[in-house]
């Protein structure tokens, strides 16, 4: 039984979100400095990813500023599809939890062409894991949970600081520093950063001020999105139509997000009057068309879209780092714009905090470059695939798409072919030169480069238990209880496939192999494996992920 | 890897081509490109292979080896 009231408190909080600013402009010592104030690493942007980048860093010890021109969470629900990997990412950056339990869990979706449902299905979670596929979750509440985690960091007194309505005018780039221009309501001031996180977004202008291209492909297509607030009880399910009655020869997508609020995406075609589109006297007819003439609903946000597949060249620039949105931008289907981010700042702060504390050369950032521009070419890759299949690009391509669409409805066969987004799965950094050749007989998908699958431990998952460490995860084999390398501490997690009755742990780390050791990064991938373990093949794989050989 | 067959294998070759040309018979245009796209989907998918199907597409383009 919905519950008005409640729905009614939710919108009150939804409003005062986009009103009340979350890190209110304050004047800084750094203002009135009579030089430039140097500080460790500025994130420049506090949307999803920098603010992600802030806590890594701030939790290993890393003084970090950020810098945002506004002072508030973004407007509308934006980014709402959060994948299992990025919510691990999160268990690790101590705000996982919040996320979880405000979002939307889901796993049904219902596929329909023209007038008729075609096919439904179930994604049946992979057993095993904490965390579920995927939440649905407004981008204001994530950012929200994370400037709360900033807050909470800053209790302990963590060195982490975020400044509201600071804008950066100029950036000049130095062998060993970067100085920043920043505007605030009270005049400009100038401060350098030995390192500069750049995540402005798609539209990045610390891209532009430093002459970067970001070249890609253009997608000649417009799409609706609207946020609605539904009193009918439409079931907690993921609906996709191609080419509907309400949409003809375009597709629509409908999702729920906390609050009642739902999600809808109307394909509108490449020429149109935006402005026109956008007027509700225009979008509330649609959307009647689609709900039914009978549903009650509110509009929250609408907004048009168009986007690109593209990414820069190269994301680290001397001491300027490009991460999220600024470095590479895809289709919003497949949700692996925001998932990717935080997946890149995951694959960045450990390196840098090497790079900073002088135990890694400055080399190791470009392994940086290395494995998330693979990560991004995966990503636009897929929602390339699935924008082609969404919107046909010739008449043939449309015949095909359509045969596929005919043929899931009465054959499970063709189901696997209907693309109507893929969902985000984290890149396996195949062929980085932090790998170690795989010397263990062991499951594909803990293989050197890929990220440590979960498994329960009892009263804890085994994620939980490679916390931001190299990690020496010793299944059912002897080894020293840490090894020290070049200064790097390696402390050992020493598990039996005993630990785990559901087998998961055997599954997803020994398949046919009686024992494993496993080299695990701090950001939980494999960095090398083998059988037992040998002190001189692990001593190079520390030195190898730590880009010294 | 098994190689895909070009030699003939078709055990009532006239028969599959009779019924071929029967399945079109009657349609139109744009049913009849239908038909053949849902039969290209279901006969891949039964080879399944993708390094055969690899091989079924290049010498459908008429590529020479």
């Amino acid at each position: 039984m919905r519950c008005a009231r409640c729905t009614r408190t939710g919108r009150e909080t939804v409003n005062k979100i986009f009103e009340v600013p979350l890190y209110a402009y304050e004047a800084s010592p750094d203002q009135s400095a009579p030089a430039p104030v140097r500080h460790k690493v500025i994130v420049v942007g506090a949307g999803p990813i920098g603010l992600a980048a802030a806590i890594d860093l701030a939790q290993q010890g890393v003084e970090v500023l950020v810098l945002d021109d506004n002072d508030k969470v973004s407007f509308g629900s934006r980014a709402i599809c959060f994948a299992k990997r990025p919510l691990e990412i999160l268990d690790r950056l101590g705000c996982g939890q919040p996320m979880v339990d405000k979002g939307v869990l889901w796993n049904k979706g219902k596929v329909f062409f023209d007038e008729r449902q075609v096919y439904e299905f179930d994604l049946q979670p992979d057993s095993g894991d904490q965390r579920p596929a995927f939440i649905n979750l407004q981008q204001y509440y994530f950012e929200q949970f994370l400037v709360d985690r900033v807050r909470e960091l800053q209790e302990q007194g963590a060195p982490i600081e975020i400044r509201g309505r600071n804008k950066v005018e100029a950036v000049g780039t130095h062998p060993d520093h970067v100085k920043l221009e920043v505007e605030t309501p009270e005049g400009s001031y100038t401060i350098e950063a030995d390192w500069v996180i750049a995540c402005d977004g798609a539209g990045s202008p610390m891209r532009a001020m430093l002459g970067k291209d970001f070249v890609g492909r253009v997608f000649e297509d417009n799409f609706l999105i609207a946020d609605v607030v539904m009193e009918a009880d439409f079931p907690t399910e993921r609906w996709f139509w191609f080419d509907p009655p309400f949409n003809r020869g375009q597709s629509a997508l409908l999702h729920k997000q906390p609050d009642g609020v739902w999600r809808i995406d109307l394909q509108l075609g490449w020429d149109i009057d935006k402005e026109r589109e956008k007027r509700p006297e225009n979008v509330i007819p649609r959307l009647k068309a689609m709900l039914g003439e009978d549903v009650q609903f509110e509009l929250e946000w609408v907004s048009i879209y168009t986007f690109q597949c593209r990414r820069m060249e190269q994301f680290r620039h001397g001491r300027v780092i490009f991460a999220g949105d600024s470095a590479h931008q895809v289709s919003p289907f497949g949700a692996r714009g925001a998932n990717s981010g935080v997946q890149d700042t995951d694959n960045l702060c450990w390196k840098l905090k090497l790079v900073i504390d002088g135990k890694a050369p400055e080399t190791l950032l470009d392994s940086y470059d290395a494995e998330r521009i693979q990560g991004a070419d995966e990503n636009i890759l897929n929602s390339t695939r699935s924008t082609d299949f969404i919107t046909p690009k010739s008449a043939m391509s449309r015949v095909f798409r359509d045969a596929v669409l005919d043929l899931s409805e009465h054959y499970d066969f063709a189901r696997p072919l209907v693309n109507s987004g893929r969902l985000s799965v984290p890149c396996i950094y195949d062929g980085s030169p932090l790998n170690s050749a795989d010397a263990l007989n062991g499951p594909a998908e803990t293989r050197p480069g890929a990220p440590c699958p979960d498994a329960p431990l009892g009263d804890a998952f085994l994620l939980s238990k490679l916390a931001g460490e190299f990690t020496l995860l010793t299944i059912d084999a002897d080894a020293p209880d840490e090894i020290e390398v070049d200064g790097i501490a390696v402390k050992r997690l020493a598990l039996s496939v005993k630990d785990d009755p559901t087998q998961t742990l055997k599954r997803r780390y020994l398949g046919d192999a009686s024992s494993a050791v496993y080299l695990i990064r701090p950001d939980q991938h494999v960095a090398a494996r083998r059988d037992t373990y040998e002190e001189n093949a692990f001593r190079h794989a520390v030195r190898r992920v730590t880009g010294k050989e | 890897m098994s190689d895909l067959i070009l030699s003939p294998n078709l055990t009532r070759a006239d028969d599959f081509y009779a019924d071929l040309l029967a399945a079109h018979e009657g349609l139109e245009q744009a049913d009849s490109d239908a038909l053949n796209a849902r039969l290209v989907l279901v006969l891949a998918n039964h080879i399944g292979d993708n390094a055969v199907l690899k091989q079924a597409l290049d010498a459908a383009a008429l590529k020479q080896e």
